[in-house]
Formats: C-alpha cells, sequence, structure tokens
C-alpha cells in the first residue's frame, strides 16, 4: 500500500540542540502507528513538522502527493495538540462550528461529530467549564471534521482516566478501520494499551526502534516470569526440580527466555499435585518500551 | 476565502461580547465622553461656538488618548495570547490561510472598537444636542468625529498585532503595546511641544511641525477634526497649526490610511514568520 504519510531523512535542529536527525518513517491509509518517546524527544517537533509549521532542515516530507504546508494537506490533515485549549467563553456549539466552517464542514455535519465523541448534551455550556476529559473530546471531534485522511495526535490520552481512554481508543479504530492513517504520540507504551498497528520509538531525534509490537516483543527477547505456588512442607522439593528461587515459604520464582517458555509449562505441569498455583508475567509493555530506549542509549550515550 | 475570514471575525466578536469587552469599551467611551460633553461645554456662550461643536472637538481630544488604548489593549492578546494558551495551532491546522486568520481578528475587533465609540459617543453627543437645544446641525461634526476614531482605532489595531505576532509572549505584548501608546500618543508630542518651545525663531513652526503632526496617526486624526470645526482660534491649543495648514485636511485620512496599511502589512509579515 502506497503510504499517505512519508517522511525521508528529515532534521532538524533548534540553535544547538538537534531535535531530529535523519528520521524516516511512513503511515499508510488505515495504518494505526505510535510514536513513543520521552519528553523532549522529539515527538512533538515531528507533529510540527508534518502540519508545516516548522521546516525541516534537511529531508522531506509529502502528505499524499503535497508538501505539508499547502492547503491541499491541510485539508487531507487534522490534528489534536497536547493538550488542547479553547477560547473559555465560547459554547462546544460554537466551538465546533467555528472549526467546521475553517474546514469547509456543514454545520450539520459539526454536530455530528460532537455527537461522536458523546458532548452533545454539553454543547450549549462554555467550554471553560468542562472537564480536562470533555476538551479532549472536543479537541478529537474537531479532528474527526471533514473526514482527514490523516489523523495527528499529540498525546492524547495523558490524563485521561482509563474509561474515557478507551472510549477515546475505540474512536481511533473506528476511524483508522474507515481508512484514515493515524499517528499519534504517546511517552509510554501501556498508555496506548496496544492499540496499534506499529510502534515508532524515538530516542533523542533518533528512531531506534519502528515494527508491528509483536515483533518488538520478539526482538526485545525479555525474559519472562512464572511464580509457582506449591504447600510449604513440598516447597524445597518443588525449587529443586524446577531449578527456580525461592520467594517465600510457598513461592517459587522461575526467570528464563521466551523461548523456554513451552518447555518450562511442561515441567510444570508433570509436577502435578505439587503444584497448587502458578502465574505467567510477560513482560509489560513499558519493559520493552524501556529496553528500546535505553538499548539505544548505550551506543549514543558514550 | 470568504467564508474564512468571517468565520474568524464572528469569533472574535463573540469572545469580546462575552467577556464583556464590548460593554466594557462602550462604558469608558460613554463615561468620559459625557463628562467632556456637559461639563467641557459650558463655556462655549461666551466663545460664540456651537456647544456641539466644543463638545465634538473635546472628544476628540479625548479619542487620541482613549481609542489608541482601547486597540492596543483589545489587539495585544490576539496572537500572542493564542500562541500562549495554545489555541493558535488549532486553527492554523486547518486549510484557513494566515492573512484570512488575521484579516477576520482585525475585523472583528474593529467591530468591537466601532460599536463602542458609536454607543458612547453617539449617546454623549445625543445628550448634549438635547441639552443645548441646537438640533441636528452638530450632527455631520460628530458623524466626521465617529467615523475618523474608527479609522484611528482601525490604525492602532493593527500595530497591536505587529506587536503581538512579533513577541509571542503576553506579557512582553502588552508591555511592548503600553510603550507603543507612550510613544505614539504621549511623547511624541511633548517632543514637537519641547521643539516649538526651542524654536524661538518659528521657523520650525512654520516649516516641518505641520508635516511632523501629519506623520503621528494621533495627531493626523486631531488635526482633521479640528481643522473641520473651523474653531481652532478659540477652542483649541493647536491653533496656529490648523489656521495655515500647507496642505490639505483631507490629507490626514491619507495619513491614516497609509499607517493602517502599514501596519496590517508588518502584522501579516510577522504573522506568517510565527511558527506555533
Amino acid at each position: 500500500m502506497t503510504a499517505l504519510l512519508t517522511v525521508a531523512g528529515v532534521s532538524k535542529r533548534f540553535g544547538r540542540v538537534e531535535a531530529l536527525t535523519g528520521l524516516t518513517l511512513s503511515v499508510a491509509p488505515g495504518e494505526r502507528v505510535a510514536l513513543l518517546g520521552h519528553n523532549g524527544a522529539g515527538k512533538t517537533t515531528l507533529l510540527r513538522l508534518i502540519l508545516g509549521f516548522l521546516r525541516p532542515d534537511a529531508g522531506s516530507i509529502r502528505v499524499g502527493d503535497h508538501a505539508p504546508d499547502s492547503t491541499a494537506a491541510r485539508r487531507a490533515v487534522a490534528y489534536l495538540p497536547e493538550n488542547v485549549a479553547f477560547p473559555k467563553a465560547l459554547t462546544g456549539r460554537e466551538l465546533i462550528g467555528f472549526y467546521a466552517r475553517l474546514r469547509d464542514v456543514s454545520t450539520d455535519d459539526a454536530m455530528a461529530a460532537l455527537e461522536r465523541v458523546g458532548l452533545a448534551h454539553a454543547a450549549d455550556r462554555a467550554s471553560g467549564t468542562y472537564s480536562k476529559g470533555m476538551r479532549q473530546r472536543l479537541g478529537l471531534a474537531q479532528a474527526l471534521l471533514g473526514s482527514p485522511r490523516l489523523m495527528l495526535l499529540d498525546e492524547p490520552t495523558s490524563g485521561l482516566d482509563p474509561l474515557s481512554r478507551h472510549d477515546f481508543y475505540a474512536l481511533v479504530d473506528v476511524v483508522a478501520a474507515a481508512g484514515t492513517a493515524v499517528l499519534l504520540s504517546s511517552h509510554s507504551l501501556s498508555e496506548i494499551e496496544a492499540r496499534t498497528d506499529r510502534v515508532a520509538i524515538l530516542r533523542e531525534g533518533r528512531l531506534v526502534a519502528d515494527a508491528p509490537l509483536s515483533r518488538l516483543q520478539a526482538e526485545a527477547a525479555l525474559p519472562v516470569r512464572i511464580r509457582v505456588r506449591a504447600q510449604p512442607e513440598t516447597i524445597d522439593d518443588v525449587s529443586d526440580r524446577l531449578g527456580g528461587t525461592r520467594v517465600n515459604g510457598q513461592t517459587v520464582e522461575l526467570i528464563f527466555s521466551q523461548t523456554e517458555k513451552m518447555r518450562r509449562l511442561a515441567a510444570i505441569s508433570a509436577l502435578g499435585p505439587l503444584v497448587t498455583d502458578f502465574d505467567v508475567t510477560q513482560p509489560s509493555l513499558d519493559d520493552i518500551y524501556v529496553h528500546f530506549s535505553r538499548a539505544a542509549g548505550e551506543g549514543g550515550a558514550s | 476565502m470568504t467564508s474564512h475570514v468571517i468565520a474568524v471575525a464572528r469569533q472574535e466578536f463573540r469572545i469580546a461580547a462575552r467577556n464583556r469587552w464590548v460593554l466594557l469599551a462602550a462604558l469608558i467611551l460613554l463615561v468620559f465622553a459625557l463628562v467632556l460633553g456637559l461639563l467641557g461645554s459650558a463655556p462655549s456662550g461666551s466663545l460664540g461656538v456651537g456647544r456641539l461643536a466644543i463638545t465634538v472637538a473635546s472628544l476628540a481630544t479625548l479619542s487620541v488618548y482613549l481609542v489608541p488604548l482601547l486597540a492596543l489593549l483589545l489587539g495585544f492578546d490576539a496572537i500572542a495570547g493564542e500562541v500562549e494558551r495554545g489555541t493558535l495551532p488549532l486553527v492554523l491546522s486547518t486549510p484557513v490561510a494566515r492573512g484570512s486568520v488575521i484579516l477576520g481578528k482585525f475585523l472583528g475587533h474593529l467591530a468591537v472598537i466601532a460599536l463602542a465609540i458609536v454607543i458612547g459617543f453617539g449617546i454623549a453627543g445625543a445628550a448634549v444636542m438635547v441639552l443645548s437645544g441646537e438640533g441636528a446641525s452638530g450632527l455631520i461634526p460628530l458623524a466626521r468625529l465617529i467615523a475618523s476614531s474608527i479609522a484611528l482605532g482601525a490604525v492602532f489595531l493593527a500595530v497591536s498585532y505587529v506587536v503581538s505576532a512579533s513577541t509571542t509572549q503576553v506579557g512582553t505584548s502588552a508591555a511592548v503595546a503600553v510603550a507603543v501608546w507612550l510613544a505614539l500618543v504621549v511623547l511624541y508630542d511633548l517632543g514637537l511641544l519641547g521643539a516649538l518651545v526651542l524654536d524661538p525663531g518659528g521657523g520650525f513652526a512654520q516649516g516641518a511641525f505641520p508635516w511632523m503632526l501629519l506623520a503621528s496617526p494621533a495627531d493626523a486624526f486631531r488635526l482633521f477634526n479640528l481643522a473641520a470645526l473651523d474653531i481652532g482660534n478659540t477652542a483649541t491649543g493647536l491653533a496656529g497649526a490648523t489656521e495655515e495648514l500647507p496642505f490639505s485636511p483631507a490629507l490626514c485620512l491619507a495619513s491614516l490610511a497609509l499607517w493602517l496599511a502599514l501596519a496590517f502589512l508588518a502584522a501579516l509579515r510577522a504573522f506568517y514568520r510565527l511558527e506555533p
């Protein structure tokens, strides 16, 4: 599939600070790509470059066949900034109407967008009275206007409660399923709830990973941890047979690589009634993220 | 394009109306205008000039100070404030052209200033007209004052956008706006006054002085209104200047128009350079 967004070898510096270095990334229609990185890793800079607010020092960015600051590109792109803000005195209805007019979208479609994000009931309240979650939803409603082909979401769910976050990603899924390319930034993998097709990790302006989550998981090869519980009188026996470490009077902990997982599980089940319970802890999303942003750092930092 | 300009203008007017800006500006102008109109026109009997004409002359002097101040207060936040509050990136990510954004803001804010001036000066003028029983003869100077005050507001609005788009921080923008007001409205006149005092031969008063008045938007505005009133000698301190102007008072309007055009272009340039 041809990419809707193409970022090729883009570098950008602010004074002596190199914000982005030789960044190459693409997003295809219908694809959801997460852009991960610490604060200051260059996520927002990249989004501002794609929006045409900044010009790259080197490399090129294309939205479809258009330059980022062209009217055609801006028609195709929707943007939800981090900590989206609105004039406080105006109501949700007035604000969505305003953005609809700027995007040449009808008032009916504007109200439909407000309904889609579940804000219709608050349409006539001043946006200054909205909660953070409601402001974010108003921001998303604005980004839904005019069926954009590329959606740029800058830390869209930071500070949202889990339920709002879930609803948010459900909407993003619907939008992506309709063919919109979605590029969203976040500072942690767990935040995005693995709801993306691909994960790109930025570290100090460089791309250190760009792959589907499952592949990153495999590449990181982080160990699996199993805790096996047994009766106090048999715990030493279990510990000896499995070769793990005793954590307390009735738990043994085993740490091993992903490839060993099935063999170890078979060994545990072979113990039969000696084992009263066990649980498997896969490396968390944050562990994977930390692995990649550290692994790259060890080369660059010295 | 046009619909974008209208959308931005409506939005700005709506915000100003809801923040009580329109009401406040109109009240300030009304109170000052009423005080000047009712108290200031008392000596008109002995001067043999129409009461409303005297009022218009006083209001013109009031306008010189107040209208630029109102315009700068309204405009200093227009761009810097949006940058600081983070509302600008959202607007500029839509297909709207930056020129449309700034033109829409200008029209919306100008409507606020115009409304305040029409309400403030209109009511004060009507009150003086009723009290003096002069009838409608003073209407034309009053209308001229109102229209030229709006033009003066337009100039300083554009100037405030230059400040707002170049500073991008509200605090800095406010400070620079006050400095601009001081320089263009107060200090410039003081400088001219000083030059007149230090010039006993009168060469400066005859030569450069009228042109230097013309070069300042505030003085050009005052000159235009007082010259048209034809009461220079008795009612104003600018007597000498307005009587022997080396140019037509209409040139004052051209000065305002030139200021507006240049300031607006400068604001546009600064706004296009801005990285939101």
